[in-house]
C-alpha cells in the first residue's frame, strides 16, 4: 500500500517547494528528483536553505507552498510512515546523554518499533560497523566529535533504511575524523542505501555525491554530477598565482591591469591571489612569465566545485 | 485524542497505545542508573504522617469529618497520599522534563522517528504516573502496617479506590505540569510554580477542614486541584462519600486531559517549525 507504483520514480520528488518563515523566505521554488541508489548532494554556503530542505524532507516541517513526496507519499499525511523507513543524521548531535552508547541504540530501536531482542542484535552489528563496540558501555558525554557523530549514523541505521539524510556530516571534525565518516558513508552507499546529504565542503561533495544542486540564496543555481558541473562552468585547470606585495601597495593584483589577457578563458581576483582558468595550466603560467609577470607563487591545480560556486555566485562558499 | 496538527496525521489506535511506552522504558533505562533517587518521594509523606498524623496528631485529638469524628492521622493520611501523587507527577514533569525538552533535546531525536510528539507526551504522563503509583503503593503499605499494629487508619473497605484515585491525581497533575513547562523558558521560572505548590500543600484542606475559611475563600479552595483531590482520597479512605467526589474525578481528568493537548501542540509549535 505504501510503496510506490512505480519502482524506478525517484524516492524524493520535489516541485515549486517553498519554506518561508514569516516573511523570509529560506527555500524558494525549489524542484528536485533523487533517485533511488544515488547519493545527492545539497551544496552551498551557511543559510542557503540546505537545512530548511532537508527539515522539510525529514517531515518535521512542513512546506509553506509547492509539492514534496518521499517514497511517492505526502509528508503531511503520511510522516510517520515516512520516518519509519528514513534514517536522519542531524546537524547538532542529538543524542541522548542519560543514556550508554548501546543504550542509545537500543531504545531509539524501539521508537521505530522493533522488539527488544532484534533491537539488541541491530545494535550490536551497527557499533561494530561505526567501530564503536568497545565503548558500548560508556556513556555518551566524553565521546570524541568523531565518535559521536559515527554513533549518531549508527543510529540513523537502526531501522535499516532505504533513504539516509545526513545534514552536514562531517562539519566541525577533524581530517581523520571525516575521512572515517566518508568511509561509512561510501560503504551504505556500495549497499544501495540512497543518501542526501548538506554540505558546505567541496571535498565531501565531490567525495561523495554522484549529483549535487548547488543553493545560494534559498534557491537552486546549478545542478549536475561534480564533473558535469566542473565542465560546464569552469575549466578543467586552475592557475593560481601570488604576488608579494609591493612597498605601500595595498592590492596584490593592482598592477596586473589585464596581463593575463587573452591568456585564458577567465580571470578571477582574489584579495589574497589570482586565479586563472585555463585548460593548460602549465602554458598559461609560462605564457605570464614571457609577458614579464613574477608571480611569488605558482600553482596549477585540477578545477573543484569551490571554482563552480564561485563561478556562480562570485563569493566563497566558507567565509 | 489528540491530532498533531501538522504532519503525520494518519496513526493507527494500537500505535497510539503502544509508542507512548517507548518514552517510559527510555526513562527505566535512565534511572536503572540512579534508582535511588526514586526513593525520596516514598520518605516525604511518610515522614509528615509520622510527624503530624502521630506527633501533632496527639495534641488534636479526633476531627470532626462527615457528621461523625475521626483521630487526627486518619484525617491527614489521605491528603498524605494526594500531596504525594501530585508531588510525584511535578517532579517528572517540571525539571525533568524542561531538561529533557532543552538541555538533552530529546524530543528534537524523537521526531525523526515514527513516534509523535504527543506519543511522547503521554509517554511523559504515563512515566509520572507509573512514579507516582510507586510512591501511592508504598504509602499504602505503610497505613496497612499501622492497620495491623492496631492503628487502623483506613475505616472504610472503599479505601482500596484510594490507589485509583491516587493516579488519576497523578494524572490530573501530569497533564497539568507538562503543560506549564511547555512555557517555562529558564529554571528560575520553577520558583513560580513552587510558590504555587507550597500554598496548596499546606491549605487545601491538608491538614485541617476547610470550614476555618470565610465562604468567599472556601470557594477558592475547592477550586484548587490538589484541594479535589485530598477530597476524593478522603472520601474513599474514610467512608464519607458525597456527591461531590464526582465533581473531584471530571475535575481531574479534564485537568490532565487538557495538560496533554496543550503540551503535544506546544511541543510541536515548538519542534516542528
Amino acid at each position: 500500500m505504501l510503496e510506490p507504483a512505480d519502482q524506478t520514480a525517484p524516492l524524493i520528488r520535489a516541485r515549486g517547494l517553498t519554506k518561508r518563515f514569516g516573511s523570509f523566505t529560506a527555500v524558494d521554488e525549489i524542484d528536485f528528483d533523487v533517485a533511488p541508489g544515488e547519493a545527492f548532494g545539497f551544496l552551498g554556503p551557511n543559510g542557503a536553505g540546505k537545512t530548511s530542505t532537508m527539515r522539510m524532507i525529514g517531515t518535521v516541517s512542513p512546506a509553506t507552498a509547492g509539492e514534496l513526496s518521499i517514497f511517492g507519499l505526502d509528508p503531511r499525511q503520511d510522516g510517520a510512515s515516512i520516518r519509519a523507513r528514513l534514517g536522519v543524521v542531524p546537524q547538532a548531535d542529538t543524542l541522548d546523554t542519560e543514556l550508554s552508547v548501546i543504550e542509545n541504540l537500543l531504545v531509539f530501536g524501539r521508537y521505530f518499533g522493533l522488539s527488544w531482542a532484534e533491537s539488541r542484535r541491530r545494535a550490536t552489528e551497527l557499533l561494530d560497523f561505526v567501530q564503536l563496540t568497545e565503548r558500548s558501555k560508556d556513556r555518551v558525554e566524553p565521546l570524541s566529535g568523531g565518535m559521536k557523530r559515527r554513533l549518531v549514523i549508527a543510529r540513523a541505521l537502526i531501522n535499516e533504511p532505504s533513504l539516509l539524510l545526513l545534514d552536514e556530516p562531517t562539519t566541525g571534525l577533524d581530517p581523520q575524523a571525516r575521512h572515517l565518516v566518508w568511509d561509512r558513508l561510501y560503504r551504505l552507499k556500495q549497499r544501495g542505501v540512497t543518501l542526501c546529504l548538506t554540505t558546505h565542503y567541496m571535498d565531501e561533495a565531490e567525495q561523495l555525491c554522484d549529483r549535487l544542486v548547488v543553493m545560494d540564496c534559498a534557491k537552486i543555481v546549478a545542478h549536475g554530477s561534480p564533473r558535469e558541473l566542473i565542465e560546464k562552468y569552469v575549466s578543467r585547470e586552475v592557475l593560481e598565482l601570488r604576488f608579494r606585495r609591493a612597498e605601500g601597495e595595498t592590492d596584490d593584483s593592482a598592477h596586473l591591469d589585464g596581463q593575463l589577457e587573452g591568456l585564458a578563458e577567465r580571470v578571477e581576483q582574489l584579495p589574497d591571489r589570482v586565479l586563472v582558468y585555463t585548460s593548460d595550466g602549465e602554458a598559461v603560467a609560462a605564457a605570464a612569465y614571457e609577458r614579464g609577470l613574477r608571480p611569488s607563487s605558482v600553482l596549477v591545480r585540477r578545477s573543484t566545485l569551490e571554482d563552480v560556486f564561485l563561478r556562480l555566485t562570485g563569493r566563497s562558499l566558507v567565509e | 485524542m489528540i491530532a498533531p496538527l501538522a504532519v503525520g496525521r494518519r496513526q493507527s489506535q494500537a500505535d497510539r497505545l503502544v509508542r507512548p511506552t517507548h518514552i517510559v522504558e527510555r526513562n527505566t533505562m535512565v534511572y536503572r542508573h540512579t534508582f535511588i533517587v526514586i526513593f525520596s518521594g516514598f520518605f516525604e509523606p511518610l515522614f509528615y504522617l509520622l510527624s503530624m498524623g502521630f506527633g501533632v496528631g496527639a495534641l488534636i485529638g479526633d476531627v470532626p469529618l462527615g457528621g461523625g469524628k475521626v483521630p487526627y492521622a486518619v484525617f491527614v493520611a489521605p491528603a498524605l497520599l494526594a500531596s504525594s501523587a501530585m508531588n510525584g507527577a511535578i517532579y517528572e514533569t517540571s525539571n525533568n522534563f524542561f531538561f529533557k525538552l532543552r538541555y538533552a533535546k530529546l524530543y528534537d531525536a524523537i521526531i525523526a522517528t515514527p513516534m509523535s510528539l504527543g506519543d511522547a507526551a503521554a509517554g511523559e504522563i504515563m512515566w509520572a504516573l507509573l512514579r507516582g503509583s510507586l510512591y501511592a503503593i508504598g504509602f499504602l503499605a505503610v497505613v496497612a502496617v499501622f492497620g495491623v499494629a492496631g492503628q487502623p487508619l483506613v475505616p472504610s473497605p472503599m479505601g482500596i479506590l484510594a490507589f485509583p484515585a491516587a493516579m488519576l491525581v497523578g494524572f490530573g497533575f501530569a497533564g497539568a505540569g507538562l503543560a506549564v513547562t511547555t512555557f517555562v523558558r529558564k529554571w528560575q521560572d520553577f520558583d513560580y510554580v513552587q510558590l504555587l505548590l507550597m500554598p496548596m500543600f499546606l491549605f487545601s484542606g491538608t491538614f485541617y477542614p476547610i470550614d476555618a475559611y470565610p465562604p468567599a475563600l472556601q470557594l477558592f479552595v475547592e477550586c484548587t486541584p490538589l484541594y479535589r483531590g485530598v477530597h476524593l482520597i478522603r472520601a474513599l479512605m474514610t467512608g464519607t462519600p458525597d456527591a461531590g467526589i464526582a465533581l473531584d474525578v471530571v475535575y481531574l481528568a479534564v485537568l490532565g486531559a487538557v495538560g496533554l493537548v496543550i503540551a503535544s501542540r506546544r511541543l510541536e509549535k515548538r519542534l516542528l517549525a
